[in-house]
């Protein structure tokens, strides 16, 4: 009995896959269990198993080929059986599985914050375009010679000719809308000329969750600046007696958990007739990818030492830059750490992620004058900001929280209990 | 087979017209001095030539001076080796392409060339033209150069074997596409008429040639408007590989004439002055009353088609080269003129060496002599014209 | 100036030159009792005589190559052909004697005669009688192709033409025999190899010759150049062979667009030459790539519809125009 093999549903956000590699060629054999197929999320590479055995008798999607979840992508069956059935009704299905619920659009809070940033940066370099070019620049003779003339980078003048051909109107636009003889001597502008980039899985989850969070939560921002030296103190300690290399963000990590368990408005989530307040904090961490942003969780922080933070954290992050995170590694947080301090950034604001309630952006611990018993003396201070979804936060238990994250972080100390 | 060509049919044609009796005998060996006419007439505009042939049995040296017979000795002489001399240079690869041996022929060209008419006459040929170049006297140094394709050539080294020119001796070449020429020389005979002049056009053509189309068209011309023009058919019996009965309806070439109202006759080319008799009296009444002839000169090659055609076995037997070879002209003509007591063997010697000579001034000649330069390759394309 | 139709300015080129120089004659089929086929020798038979004004018999080959004998023996012959269909009867007496015979004689003997006669589609006369051959002639090395589209340019053109000591083909069109046009009174010439701006204009070129730039181009420069307020320059060649390939180089360098109209096939037809010429001697001033209008490369058929649907027309034009222009 032949059966379908179909685009499996990877993450709770994933509409459809790519496939990356099929392990096993038509003919083969395939045991119930065994790796299949590699399969591209939006969020990470996902193996998928062989839920049947038989032979692999069709490779519907080939490598590199997108299909929707529940779409055909094989078929397994008995050596010699007809299959045609099943092939005919290869037409992709629609995505089954939980669709994120779309709230209804209320206006964001504006709080005279700058536009809204995402989450994490994109990452610096523009990727190739992902469509096919040879990279020539197609111009007639004429437009060529009238460029060299001109001083004109024909690369950077749009075509208005068959298959974007740069002719002798487009070099003429180009000299016309100049300034003018006395300019002409100078550079001239050239219009330039833009690259497409197709978005990816994962670009186009964060653009679907972000734009969903910022329309639908009314977002708010508050921010407080916090000591660092204590806490610089207590990590140096802690790195120069043991192995142990601690980052700030394990400290922010253990720090923020003890704050949340004292704030269980904060670490909650607005569902709509209710709000859901957890006793436990499953952290999120905004890791930079080249093509988008993934938050590993390190779950149940608010039980775990320091110590244990940042071993699963590094490991977090590693499997998340070579996209090896299992889901569960990637969904079900409570609350979302988004750090751009590398950056020298002194200050931003983050974007929610749903269903959380809140988000906390810092930024870099920076070496400043700042008053100590009355004293203008060296120190290290480090700004956060708090978004806060004001559907089930207001202003004061958002400074409440963060007037005890600004206490522990201080008192660094109180992190090993 | 080729051989019982070589057999006598006696046929015996009375045509309409009392005062015309045509007998024919075609005999192709040794003693044809009896010739052949084919006279047609017919009502219309154009009247026929009425030729009458005389029985012939005169002087077998038809009363000519032993200068004028000893040049045509020295002419055969010299075109029979210099036709050996272009085959040695031919196997040594000094001579490129086509190149087309005249050996066995000679007297065809002497006793019409050099016998038979002038140096006002024109000549125009196909491609077996060194001797026929020879005997209307282009220099054979030069013709040598043009083998060699030398700048000092008669054509500049641009036309080669095939294509021999002498403005000056009015030798219009030198042709190779098969019967091309032959509507040609009907325009020089148109020329001729045109101008009211005395002269002949002599065309040779070959067995082959008598079955393409510009042969038909070319000759229906010439009896249309009535041309002076003797179209010389050098019959050697073969094509290239082919041999005549099994190319043409009808063997007898001389009457293909019949349907332009040319008139034909037969005439023994290894007899050199079989040949010159009929074309002379040919010629003779095409300058005259500016009417056309066709003559058929049977003779043999006794090499292959062109150098690159095997001189016996795929076409022909060896028996048949070496039987034909005891009716070569030279020696014919040797006997003929020993039994006259015109030639001695000292003569017969002294010839020898001084054409020898002669030949081997041409290949020096030609050997010294320089390429075509580069820009030669532009030249002769269009001329300048004067505005005339 | 006179208004004159153009098979009698071809009448006038042939007796001028024959009064000119009595080595001129004109032989061909219907040329003298007949006053020809398309009375372009009409009146010719009365005025020279029988010797110098003769009818051939249905002979192409023959007539052709004793013009070449004629013609090296001295005298200047003009060769007619009914139409340039019935030439390729002829054509071995063309390439192989009469445009190889200065080269291969090393120049011993020229052949100063002309090969006149009408070509290309008439109406309706199915395909062996409507080729425009022009390309099987400029092929040939030692030829001069010689084509006119008014009746001033037929005539001065003939008369260089039979003065002219080579070889030359001349290609008239039956369908322009009654086409009236302006010519200068008295003695004159063109030369040949020089063409013709027939029109100037800036924003592209359209070059053609003969019947096509007569009957067709003429109507569609008039039409498009109000349809899509455009300024089309038209130059004539004249002469196929030699090419006037500066004026046409020139004519590109000015508006940076080439149309090429032309009735014969396009493979290898004389527009491929054209466009060849141009692309490498204008290559940075075409702004667009060369567009050519020709027959269809296909046997012309009898149908009147399947006629027109193969022969250049102003439609077709109106396409290329459109693509030189990026107005499609």
């Amino acid at each position: 009995m032949a059966t379908r093999i179909t685009m499996p549903k990877l993450s709770d956000t994933m509409e459809e896959g790519v496939i990356l590699k099929w392990l096993r060629k038509e003919g083969d054999n395939v045991k119930q269990g065994e790796i299949l197929v590699e399969i591209e999320s939006d969020k990470a590479d996902m193996e998928m198993e062989a839920y049947d055995s038989g032979v692999l008798r069709k490779i519907v999607v080939p490598e590199g080929g997108k299909a929707p979840i529940g779409a055909l992508i094989a078929v397994i069956g008995e050596p010699s059986e007809d299959i045609s059935a099943l092939l005919s009704t290869a037409a992709a299905t629609t995505p089954s599985g939980p669709v994120l619920q779309k709230e209804p659009k209320s206006p964001a809070s504006q709080m005279g914050r700058p536009a809204p940033q995402a989450a994490a940066p994109a990452a610096s370099s523009i990727p190739p375009p992902s469509r096919p070019t040879d990279g020539r620049t197609k111009a007639s003779p004429l437009a060529r010679r009238l460029a060299t003339e001109n001083n004109i980078d024909l690369a950077r003048v749009s075509g208005s000719g068959p298959q974007g051909r740069v002719i002798k109107r487009d070099i003429e636009g180009v000299l016309t809308s100049g300034v003018g003889n006395a300019a002409r001597a100078l550079r001239p502008i050239t219009p330039g000329t833009s690259a497409d980039v197709e978005l990816s899985l994962i670009r186009k989850t964060i653009a679907k969750r972000m734009t969903e969070s910022k329309m639908t939560a009314p977002h708010f921002y508050v921010t407080v600046e916090i000591d660092m030296d204590p806490a610089i103190a207590f990590r140096d300690q802690i790195n120069n007696v043991t192995q142990i290399k601690l980052s700030f963000t394990d400290i922010l990590i253990k720090a923020a958990a003890a704050a949340l368990m004292g704030h269980p408005g904060v670490n909650a989530s607005y569902l709509g007739d209710k709000t859901r307040q957890y006793h436990y904090a499953h952290i999120g961490v905004a890791v930079a990818l080249d093509d988008g942003l993934v938050t590993p969780i390190v779950r149940n922080c608010e039980q775990k030492s320091i110590l244990q933070i940042n071993e699963e954290l590094q490991n977090l992050i590693e499997r998340a830059r070579i996209r090896k995170l299992k889901p569960e590694e990637y969904t079900g947080a409570t609350f979302t750490i988004s750090n751009l301090g590398m950056y020298g950034v002194e200050e931003f604001v983050a974007i929610i992620n749903p269903p959380e309630g809140a988000i906390l952006a810092v930024g870099t611990i920076a070496e400043k004058p700042v008053v100590k018993a009355g004293q203008v003396v060296i120190g290290h201070t480090m700004k956060a900001t708090l978004s806060s979804d004001h559907r089930i936060i207001d202003g004061a238990a958002a400074a409440r929280f963060l007037q005890d994250l600004k206490r522990l972080l201080e008192n660094p100390a109180s992190l090993m209990l | 087979m080729p051989l019982s060509f070589c057999h006598i049919v006696m046929r015996i044609v009375i045509f309409e017209f009392p005062e015309l009796i045509c007998i024919f005998v075609s005999s192709l060996r040794r003693d044809s001095s009896q010739q052949v006419f084919h006279n047609v007439s017919k009502s219309g505009m154009n009247s026929a030539a009425v030729a009458v042939a005389p029985k012939t049995q005169s002087s077998r040296l038809l009363g000519l001076s032993p200068e004028v017979l000893l040049s045509w000795y020295d002419d055969m002489l010299l075109i029979r080796r210099f036709e050996e001399k272009a085959a040695q240079l031919y196997g040594m690869g000094k001579i490129m392409g086509f190149c087309h041996l005249y050996n066995g022929q000679e007297a065809v060209s002497t006793g019409a060339i050099k016998g038979a008419i002038g140096p006002d006459d024109y000549v125009i040929t196909a491609y077996r033209d060194h001797g026929q170049a020879i005997s209307k006297g282009v220099d054979p140094k030069a013709i040598m150069a043009e083998l060699l394709g030398k700048y000092t050539g008669t054509t500049k080294g641009k036309g080669g074997s095939m294509h021999i020119f002498d403005r000056e001796k009015n030798f219009l070449g030198g042709h190779a596409i098969v019967g091309g020429h032959i509507p040609v020389a009907a325009g020089v005979g148109f020329a001729i008429k045109y101008r009211g002049e005395k002269k002949v056009c002599l065309c040779f053509l070959g067995d082959g040639a008598t079955n393409i189309g510009a042969f038909h068209e070319g000759l229906n011309l010439v009896g249309l408007w009535r041309l002076p023009v003797i179209y010389i058919i050098e019959n050697n019996k073969y094509g290239m590989g082919t041999s005549v009965d099994r190319a043409s309806a009808i063997d007898e070439l001389y009457k293909k004439g019949i349907a332009y109202n040319i008139p034909g006759e037969i005439a023994n080319g290894h007899d050199v002055l079989d040949v010159y008799k009929k074309v002379k009296a040919a010629a003779d009444r095409a300058r005259e009353t500016y009417e056309p002839t066709l003559i058929e000169v049977q003779t043999y090659r006794y090499r292959g088609h062109s150098m690159s055609d095997p001189v016996h076995g795929l076409y022909r037997s060896k028996e048949e080269v070496e039987e034909e070879k005891e009716s070569d002209p030279i020696l014919l003509f040797t006997e003929n003129l020993k039994a006259e007591g015109v030639i001695s063997d000292e003569y017969i010697e002294e010839a020898e060496k001084r054409i020898k000579k002669i030949v081997t001034e041409c290949v020096q000649f030609a050997e010294n002599s320089p390429e075509p330069p580069p820009e030669e390759l532009w030249n002769h394309v269009y001329k300048d014209s004067s505005g005339a | 100036m006179a208004i004159v139709s153009l098979r009698e300015a071809i009448n006038q080129a042939i007796d001028e030159e024959m009064a000119r120089d009595e080595r001129v004659f004109l032989v061909g089929e219907e040329v003298a009792n007949y006053q020809g086929a398309y009375k372009v020798s009409q009146g010719l038979l009365q005025k020279w005589g029988p010797k110098r004004i003769l009818d051939t018999p249905i002979a192409e080959a023959g007539f052709a190559g004793l013009g070449v004998g004629a013609a090296m023996a001295g005298l200047r012959p003009i060769v007619e052909f009914m139409t340039w269909n019935f030439s390729l009867v002829a054509y071995d007496q063309l390439v192989n004697n009469a445009a190889k015979m200065y080269s291969m004689s090393g120049g011993h003997f020229h052949v100063p005669i002309v090969y006149r006669g009408p070509g290309g589609a008439a109406h309706g006369l199915a395909a062996t009688h409507s080729q425009a051959l022009e390309a099987l002639y400029a092929h040939i090395p030692g030829l001069k192709v010689v084509m006119p589209s008014t009746c001033k340019d037929a005539k001065g053109l003939l008369k260089t033409s039979i003065r002219d000591d080579n070889p030359v083909i001349f290609i008239e069109s039956e369908v322009m025999y009654g086409d009236k046009g302006e010519i200068p009174d008295g003695e004159y010439t063109i030369p040949l190899g020089l063409g013709e701006v027939k029109k100037e204009g800036k924003d592209l070129t359209i070059v053609s010759w003969s019947k096509v730039l007569a009957h067709v181009v003429w109507k569609a420069v008039d039409t498009l150049q109000e349809e899509l307020n455009v300024n089309i320059e038209v130059v004539d060649p004249r002469t196929i062979k030699p090419l006037d390939v500066d004026l046409i180089v020139n004519s590109v360098k000015k508006t940076n667009r080439l149309v090429i109209v032309e009735e014969g096939w396009p493979f290898a037809g004389v527009g491929a030459q054209i466009s060849h010429e141009v692309s490498s001697r204008a290559f940075d001033y075409l702004d667009a790539p060369i567009e050519r209008v020709t027959q269809e490369d296909v046997p012309l058929p009898y149908a009147h519809n399947l006629e027109a649907l193969s022969l250049p027309n102003v439609d077709k034009i109106r396409q290329a125009v459109k693509r030189v222009l990026y107005l499609d």
